[in-house]
């Protein structure tokens, strides 16, 4: 159907000449998503395009990124991880690479709108650099946004202009970190090693000759 | 001394002030309160707490408190495997646990560029239609018994055996199923429950003609929800709200029917159902008629299954190509949707989980403003929210 795809092309043309230079970059995967990554500056008004000029009236989801590699857990695999042939991916290479629609920093906030008329939805990101994790609050045009920004705020340290009230909505309001950083340690996964990928499920189909012994 | 004239003012300055309070609930016969709903109470489905201030009968503001069940599954998920996953993802919804795991599987099945064969996505469909009717079973009997009706509770437990039954069998997990597969599904379907599902389809559209009876056409049942927390369509929207949530406000959208992927609904003929009024009956009347539109696309489906295989060319230890994707199916509860990202490792790198409940249940500040406290009931158990899905 390469008339969606041509939805989704226009789409990015239409933001491109809205936002300018606010729109940093785009992707579109033919017939199924498109990204866009914007600037900090122009976030807010990006979404005020999407739902008052596109019609991306319905607020789906909005939360948070980390793309530096964790630093934690993966030397605690067991030792048959390892041995499967995971070797090189235990050892922790430290550059950051982001995702689709590219990105200079190690956080993104990204959301999505969609279209329920055309069937369409578009994920936004927006970089946030490390000394000033802050961005315009979504909530004076998606009211829905209130408590995803509220959730980003306590697990990513997020924080977002013009909120009506940044507390916390999971966790303990004296609680210290912000849990879904990747620096963030998983304790569980610290106290006791997963055993990772020793029960291998037999596939349908499989001849299970090897463990038909063990079974009686 | 001065000390003594200050606590002497003060104490002067509080007599005055609830002289003054005293003076107002004689005239207006109110009085402010905070009421405190939950973390444990019966309408809660599990542990959401509700402060609600009163003014006398009439809600000022309201501030729902979650987190009491939360369990990070965001985080726990970045360090299981793929196939892990799905154990920690059944428990979000727990009263229709198998329509948790397919947009996962979806998401992950589009970043390894396979598609499921024919009849896995047939069984698939089945099944989570299936859940979609075990879940929604119970909310109709609770429905009942938030406005004061016992018995529609005990018909609701009663007939979804028929279904968790039926969900054993095939899977082997009467709540947590963990049966979906990346490339297909785990087991081909048992012996004869072809034919007994026929019987129990039979069976759930009685219930609903029961239910119709004895709860929507109930007199008191009316008078409590006719009218009452009413979500106009522009604001459920940006609310973000999904399911029979938006489509009561007459909005026609259903992920299933507009954005198919990976399952074949439309192979069928059914109908989405949309009510216009946007208040709690509405969202009860179309959730009643989605359980039987269910049952309709279960019969048909089992007409036409295809034979084959049920599972796609998958390697044994899965690594998922580098990438993202983001895949949101129609849940009982509302649009629930996993962004995946992938980094080619064993294990996935970000799992943002879109859940309906959290979307449906962030409006409630917005809906209880101004309604009565019996209302708070009703209105919540309308909006329909399982607590794993708001807090996973």
């Amino acid at each position: 159907m390469p008339d969606t795809d041509l939805a989704r092309n226009e789409l990015v043309a239409r933001f491109a000449a809205h936002l300018g230079d606010g729109l940093l970059e785009s992707h579109v995967e033919p017939d199924v998503d498109v990204w866009l990554r914007v600037s900090r500056e122009s976030w807010r008004e990006a979404a005020e395009f999407a739902k008052n000029g596109l019609g991306f009236a319905y607020f789906s989801f909005l939360s948070g990124i980390d793309w530096m590699p964790s630093p934690f857990g993966r030397e605690m695999d067991s030792q048959i991880d390892i041995a499967l042939g995971n070797d090189e991916a235990s050892k922790i290479d430290q550059t950051i690479v982001q995702g689709i629609a590219g990105g200079e920093t190690r956080f993104q906030a990204f959301a999505r709108v969609n279209d329920i008329v055309n069937g369409l939805g578009i994920t936004l990101k927006v970089d946030l650099p490390d000394d000033d994790l802050s961005v315009d609050s979504w909530v004076p045009v998606y009211p829905g946004a209130n408590w995803h920004e509220r959730e980003a705020w306590e697990m990513y340290g997020f924080s977002f202009n013009d909120h009506p009230g940044l507390r916390a909505l999971y966790l303990p309001s004296d609680f210290e970190g912000h849990p879904l950083r990747k620096d963030y340690p998983l304790l569980a996964r610290r106290m006791k090693p997963w055993p990772g990928i020793v029960d291998v499920e037999q596939m349908p189909g499989e001849d299970d000759n090897e463990d038909g012994a063990s079974s009686e | 001394m001065s000390d003594a004239a200050l606590s002497n003012r003060e104490q002067l300055s509080y007599i005055a002030a609830q002289a003054a309070d005293a003076r107002v609930n004689v005239e207006l016969e109110t009085e402010g309160m905070t009421l405190n709903i939950g973390p444990q109470h019966p309408a809660t489905h599990g542990t959401l707490r509700i402060i609600a201030k009163l003014d006398g009968e009439q809600v000022v503001a309201v501030d729902p408190v979650m987190g009491y069940m939360h369990r990070g599954y965001e985080k726990l998920a970045e360090v299981r495997t793929y196939p892990q996953v799905t154990t920690l993802i059944n428990r979000i919804d727990w009263v229709g646990s198998f329509a948790n795991e397919v947009p996962f599987i979806l998401a992950a099945e589009r970043l390894m560029e396979v598609e499921a064969p024919p009849r896995a996505q047939w069984i698939r469909t089945i099944l989570f239609e299936m859940s979609r009717i075990a879940n929604i079973t119970l909310f109709l009997g609770d429905m009942g018994l938030q406005v004061g009706a016992v018995t529609p509770a005990f018909f609701a437990f009663r007939d979804r055996e028929h279904v968790l039954n039926l969900i054993e069998s095939a899977t082997g997990g009467r709540f947590h199923p963990n049966f979906d597969r990346i490339g297909g599904i785990k087991d081909d379907l048992p012996a004869g429950w072809i034919t007994e599902t026929r019987r129990v389809m039979k069976k759930m559209r009685k219930y609903c003609d029961e239910i119709e009876i004895l709860v929507e056409g109930n007199e008191i049942f009316q008078a409590r929800t006719r009218g009452i927390g009413v979500i106009p369509a522009n604001i459920g929207l940006s609310y973000g709200l999904s399911g029979a949530n938006i489509r009561g406000s007459g909005v026609d959208w259903d992920v299933r029917r507009d954005n198919p992927c990976g399952m074949v609904h439309n192979e069928t003929d059914w109908k989405v159902w949309t009510h216009p009024d946007g208040d709690s009956f509405a969202r009860f009347w179309v959730r009643l008629q989605e359980t039987r539109e269910s049952t309709r696309i279960i019969d048909q489906l089992l007409d036409n299954i295809p034979s084959g295989p049920i599972m796609a060319k998958v390697p044994r230890i899965i690594k998922v190509p580098a990438g993202e994707a983001y895949v949101e199916t129609e849940n009982p509860l509302g649009v629930m949707g996993y962004y995946v990202i992938s980094k080619g490792e064993l294990v996935p790198y970000r799992v943002k989980i879109r859940s309906a409940s959290f979307n449906n249940i962030s409006i409630t500040p917005w809906l209880l403003k101004g309604v009565y406290v019996p209302d708070i009931i009703t209105i919540l158990a309308s909006l329909y929210f399982i607590l794993g899905d708001i807090d996973r």
